[in-house]
């Protein structure tokens, strides 16, 4: 099977490689940073009062540096780091102490993957399909206002436009909801109530994900399909006499739709962190809120976890992708034959 | 006459004349803040929380400043930090893109597999993690740097294609064998033509940077002593100004971004437009 030898196995190479990089990388810069993080712990607790006597103190440094996973000569522990991530163990947590790192991140996981996922697919169809007919009509009035809106919209990032949008539709107008995931102290399950609760509490910042996702993929889409409105087949197609709905639909957008496809795969990474940032705009429970706690508190194992956790899943949701490629795509499907 | 032409041409396209003018603005004002009468890190130099009036334009904020006058600071820092980052990544980028181009082989396996992460990994996160290490470092010129080492990637690859294809060309076996020098080739027959590359991609890479310095500011990681846009709206918002209904205080920094962002935008993508002659014809009405 040359598919697998020439495509699949590089590829998984490559995969395996990103992540070790990444994690490799989590890994060592805090160990160069100027810094010690149990040196400002303990700077920290003391500069809240709290005070040890020496022989609890070098306990508790022992402890800190044993948590941390600062223990050991550098190799040791950087096997040692690799094990922990196997076994998903990240220490505990400092924020909300003792939690372990795993359970915080277990607990927003669910949350920041339901309004990526769902943010992502719809901004990336609907932006696809206007886009694509923007393209194909490009010289109707409405294809232009669109245009002009896509050209505001586009260059804003994540948090202006995030927190314009709150503003706006939050303060001014009263509309929705400003932050959290559920109305306040509201219990999670699976009724009726619940979920509508859930929905119409995440409705801002998925709006404003949709929004940025949309406006990004419909202005790639419209020029692709301009270019491949110019192409033989599509003249031909017309001079032929097929339905122009036909040419549209079968023909021109299913054409333009693959490179979107690899622009998805590519883009993850960036609409990954927007979502991140937008979860922080709306206090959204997710991963992004999490982050910005830990942040805050100065939480080493939980961002450290956060980090390491998110490289890994977006490398995945980048291969899944680059995977299912080959499904769509016909050309190369048929010559996995050969 | 030449460059009196091309603006000519350029100033046709409404994008353009509309983000050059939005960028003159800002400029001025980035330049009014020589003119500042107090130091922005002061505090307590004007009234309180008051509305917008003939003595102060914008307004005050909760911190006793001159929101007007902030706001040049803030451009101005928030400017200066883009420049740093977008120009000291296109060198990045252009060094390494050709070097991985005509060395090729593992240099450029290698060279490419680092580019390649980066466009990979969310680097948001990455910066995120360097940003709270050199906390107590920062300034503009660290912040500055910070983004430009994760900003060449996707230049780094075009740059490459580029020398790629010069590689093969007759005039490179003709300098090659007449004794022109590798940097000398590279440098003065390879660059032009990476040149328009380079340029309009720089005003991407400043949008960026000055979004990211927002995000980074929220999060409290870089110095808040420093006015720039982001810090300047992470005050507002931790000050609760717009709970306590300062919108004057709010959204200074918002608007002044927002006008920023799509000025920059608008300027880079009239500009590769302008250079690309193909997209020229179907916007005037070739194709």
């Amino acid at each position: 099977m040359s598919f697998i030898k020439r495509y699949l196995i590089p590829r998984l190479i490559q995969y395996f490689l990103v992540i070790f990089v990444g994690v490799t990388a989590v890994f060592f810069i805090p160990r160069f940073s100027p810094s010690d993080p149990v040196e400002k712990t303990i700077t920290q607790l003391r500069s809240q009062g709290s005070f040890l006597d020496p022989a609890s103190m070098d306990e508790f440094i022992e402890d800190l540096t044993e948590m941390y996973g600062l223990g050991g000569s550098l190799p040791e522990q950087y096997m040692d780091f690799w094990k922990r991530l196997f076994h998903g163990d990240f220490g505990l947590s400092f924020f909300q102490f003792p939690t372990p790192v795993i359970d915080l991140i277990a607990v927003s996981l669910p949350w920041t993957l339901a309004l990526l996922l769902s943010t992502t697919i719809i901004g990336w169809v609907f932006g696809n399909l206007i886009g694509g007919l923007a393209g194909y009509y490009s010289r109707k009035s409405w294809s232009r206002i669109l245009d002009t809106i896509a050209m505001i919209v586009r260059p804003l990032p994540y948090y202006i436009f995030a927190f314009a949008l709150l503003i706006l539709l939050g303060f001014v107008f009263r509309l929705f909801p400003i932050s959290g995931g559920t109305s306040f102290g509201a219990a999670i399950n699976f009724s009726w109530n619940s979920i509508m609760d859930m929905l119409w509490h995440s409705f801002l910042p998925a709006l404003s994900l949709v929004i940025l996702g949309g406006a990004a993929n419909f202005q790639t889409m419209k020029l692709i399909v301009q270019n491949v409105n110019a192409e033989n087949f599509v003249q031909y197609a017309r001079i032929g006499g097929i339905k122009e709905r036909r040419i549209v639909g079968r023909y021109v957008i299913r054409n333009a739709m693959l490179p979107q496809f690899t622009n998805l795969a590519l883009s993850l990474g960036q609409i990954f962190s927007g979502a991140l940032i937008t979860e922080i705009v709306f206090s959204y429970p997710g991963v992004g809120t999490l982050l910005y706690n830990a942040i805050i508190t100065g939480d080493y194992n939980l961002i450290m976890g956060i980090i390491a956790i998110s490289i890994v899943a977006i490398t995945t949701g980048i291969l899944i992708i680059d995977l299912l490629y080959p499904l769509l795509d016909p050309r190369i499907r048929y010559s996995q034959g050969k | 006459m030449k460059i009196f032409r091309l603006f000519k041409d350029l100033f046709r396209d409404y994008r353009f004349a509309v983000s050059a003018c939005v960028l003159c603005v800002l400029l001025v004002l980035a330049v009014l803040s020589i003119f500042a009468p107090n130091d922005p890190a002061l505090w307590d130099v004007a009234p309180k929380d008051e509305a917008p009036s003939f003595t102060h334009l914008l307004g005050t904020n909760s911190k006793g400043q001159d929101v007007f006058w902030e706001a040049t600071f803030s451009v101005r820092n928030s400017l200066i930090i883009s420049v740093i980052a977008g120009s000291v990544s296109r060198l990045i980028a252009v060094i390494i893109g050709m070097v991985a181009g005509y060395r090729g082989r593992k240099t450029d396996t290698f060279l490419m597999f680092i580019s390649d992460s980066l466009l990979v990994i969310p680097l948001f996160l990455i910066i995120v993690m360097l940003a709270l290490l050199i906390r107590e470092y920062m300034n503009l010129v660290t912040l500055g740097l910070l983004l430009a080492l994760f900003g060449w990637a996707w230049d780094a690859r075009v740059i490459r294609s580029i020398i790629l294809t010069l590689r093969e060309r007759d005039f490179t076996y003709t300098a090659v064998l007449s004794g022109t020098g590798t940097m000398r080739l590279v440098f003065n027959e390879y660059m032009p033509y990476a040149t328009p590359l380079v340029f309009s991609t720089l005003i991407n890479n400043m949008s960026w940077a000055i979004g990211l310095e927002i995000t980074l500011a929220i999060l409290g990681l870089v110095n808040m002593d420093i006015p720039t846009l982001g810090t300047t709206l992470q005050w507002a918002i931790s000050k609760q100004a717009i709970l306590l209904g300062y919108w004057w205080w709010i959204l200074t920094p918002i608007v002044l971004s927002v006008l920023l962002f799509i000025a920059l935008y608008w300027l880079s993508v009239s500009i590769s437009e302008y250079l690309d002659p193909r997209s020229r014809i179907q916007r005037v009405g070739g194709a």
